[in-house]
């Protein structure tokens, strides 16, 4: 009998281990589908965008989407679901790609992105895309909005949470820090900040410009429960997301230390490709990059 | 004679009453609660009432993320602390996405008498007016005031409402309905039309009085919804007056003036305005002391008046 239940059990462990591992496998690959939709959102035509914090932030956005978050994408309106929220919108086009990988509006979208008339903006528009909770663009508001929204889930009982990127550089905002300490004073426990730690900013190194670190310890002092994680390590986002479940009475702070313009050579650690324009070589070499990724997950 | 009543006393008893019948009224502060009356809603709702501190921009911010999830989100603060500071987070979260915020800029114009140029606003009409999206009120006396908090929850989208700290005699007729965009003929004359909004309204009642001796027959029409501004209708009052003048206590650029002007272009009707000539208030030890400095008196419309005829 107890051998049964030893047998059992090791069953169990090993179809959960399993089954993490190709949930980790899912999300990794939805991550590699949004840098190649960010790619392709771009293009060759001279036309800039933002791939390097979009890249930096996708296992996150990947890992959100395609595992942690309550969503209906086919109601995007749903009352029963998480909220995310870029804080740094110009990354919006990453959420954009999972948007349409999800089936929120379909893929062709994509490709007419910051075009006249196009329900996908330079920035996350809640009028004309369904999916986006709120307009951000202007850096360092999105976490006061994500209280916001948090707090009106407090009011209405539900039990959902909101999550929201931002990035390191835009730790230099001073609204970042009075909402760091209205989300304390409120003790919202439903909201979980994460911080795109990819260490530059448009023109170059942050540490070069307002030095934002150290953010564990700023973020501590603040009131917040902070985890640190690789940014770009599936298993320690989904870990991080799932302590952040377990704390009450304050809010939760991820600092994902990650890299600009990850998962494509030439763009990783580049500021140029903060808002840049590629060349159809480098289009040509990203998309191969990504396709390889992808194929490679796919195997 | 008449009677004079607070405004944003006003203001806080009707967001109570408000809060009573519509359980998604919510309302933020930014540490002057015992200035703007929000107390009052903190006193009998404590839960939908949240103090934000002394961090306007993000009482505005998140005021949005309460309006995305269906609250009607009261924001207060001083005018110049409500209009100014958070301009950015009015214009790109709040007006952009068309959401049910109701910024109330309390102490406006030269009310804080007392605290000098930095806690009085003298643009916050201009710049809330120009921002697209936005609803503008200023009403003229307390009634008006509770009618405009009721006109703010029931408009979709983002409200600005200016309210004044000084006591304001009562101006509207017992049972008058609040239209919005609609003027408020308060007085009826066939020579001249007085446009006016806020403390003005009263001084230019006194002052169509006083013409009328001197056989001067003065109309003057309140205008509390300075956005959306009634164009056609001012036009339409200004016709077959010999002179239009305006009175507010606001900058002629971006307020009534500005407004009544674009109303009448194509019109060969003359105008002229008694406003704040692009300047800063300044300290005084009351705020007729002030509105008499700034030239914001009823001697100074009726001389405007006798100027254009």
């Amino acid at each position: 009998m107890a051998n049964q239940e030893t047998i059992n059990h090791k069953i169990h462990y090993l179809a959960e281990q399993h089954r993490r591992h190709e949930a980790v496998r899912k999300i990794q690959r939805l991550a590699a589908q949004i840098r190649k939709d960010v790619v392709l959102m771009i293009g060759c035509e001279g036309n800039v965008g933002h791939l390097g914090g979009s890249c930096s932030s996708a296992d996150i956005v990947a890992a959100l989407y395609g595992y942690k978050m309550k969503l209906e994408p086919k109601n995007p309106n749903w009352e029963g679901r998480d909220k995310f929220l870029y804080s740094k919108g110009h990354a919006g086009i990453a959420q954009y790609a999972v948007l349409a990988e999800l089936g929120y509006f379909p893929k062709e979208d994509l490709l007419r992105v910051k075009g006249l008339g196009s329900r996908l903006q330079g920035h996350p528009d809640r009028i004309r895309t369904p999916g986006i909770e709120a307009n951000t663009g202007s850096l360092g508001q999105g976490l006061s909005i994500a209280n916001g929204m948090a707090l009106a889930m407090r009011l209405d009982k539900k039990p959902n949470k909101v999550y929201c990127i931002m990035g390191d550089g835009e730790q230099a905002e001073g609204q970042i820090w009075e909402a760091a300490m209205a989300a304390s004073a409120h003790k919202i426990d439903n909201i979980v900040g994460i911080i795109d730690q990819n260490c530059l900013q448009a023109t170059g190194s942050i540490i070069e410009r307002f030095n934002t670190n150290p953010l564990p310890e700023k973020w501590a002092a603040f009131g917040w429960h902070v985890i640190e994680i690789d940014g770009h390590n599936i298993e320690e986002i989904l870990r991080a997301l799932d302590e952040a479940d377990t704390i009450k009475g304050k809010p939760t702070a991820i600092i994902a230390h990650t890299v600009k313009g990850k998962g494509i050579s030439f763009a990783e650690n580049a500021a140029g490709f903060h808002n840049g324009a590629l060349t159809p070589e480098q289009y040509e070499t990203a998309l191969k990059e990504l396709d390889a990724q992808l194929a490679e997950l796919d195997g | 004679m008449s009677k004079t009543q607070s405004q944003r006393l006003a203001y806080g008893e009707e967001l109570v009453a408000l809060g009573r019948e519509n359980k998604d009224v919510v309302v933020l502060e930014a540490d002057l609660g015992k200035s703007t009356m929000s107390y009052l809603f903190q006193q009998e709702f404590p839960e939908r009432y949240f103090e934000m501190g002394i961090a306007e921009q993000n009482m505005l911010s998140t005021a949005a993320g309460l309006a995305v999830s269906g609250k009607i989100a009261f924001c207060n603060s001083f005018a110049v602390f409500a209009a100014g500071r958070p301009y950015d987070q009015i214009r790109q979260t709040i007006s952009v996405g068309k959401l049910n915020v109701k910024v109330c800029g309390s102490s406006a114009g030269l009310s804080d008498f007392g605290d000098g140029s930095s806690h009085q606003a003298v643009e916050d009409i201009a710049i809330m007016s120009a921002i697209p999206n936005m609803t503008v009120l200023a009403p003229c006396d307390a009634e008006e005031t509770r009618q405009c908090v009721r006109a703010a929850a029931e408009i979709q989208g983002p409200v600005y409402i200016r309210v004044l700290r000084n006591d304001l005699p009562d101006i509207l007729p017992e049972g008058a309905e609040f239209h919005l965009g609609e003027p408020r003929v308060l007085r009826d004359g066939s020579d001249i039309v007085i446009f006016a909004h806020g403390v003005m309204v009263k001084k230019a009642l006194d002052a169509a009085s006083e013409l009328d001796e001197a056989g001067i027959s003065a109309q003057v029409v309140n205008i509390c919804t300075m956005k959306p501004f009634p164009y056609e209708a001012v036009a339409a009052l200004a016709r077959g007056k010999k002179a239009v003048v305006t009175a507010e206590e606001h900058n002629y650029i971006g307020g009534l003036a500005s407004q009544t002007a674009l109303a009448l272009r194509g019109s060969r009707i003359c105008m002229d305005y008694v406003a704040i000539d692009d300047t800063f208030g300044q300290s005084a030890h009351s705020p007729e002391e002030l509105l008499e400095f700034y030239g914001l008196t009823k001697e100074h419309i009726i001389r405007k008046v006798k100027e254009l005829l």
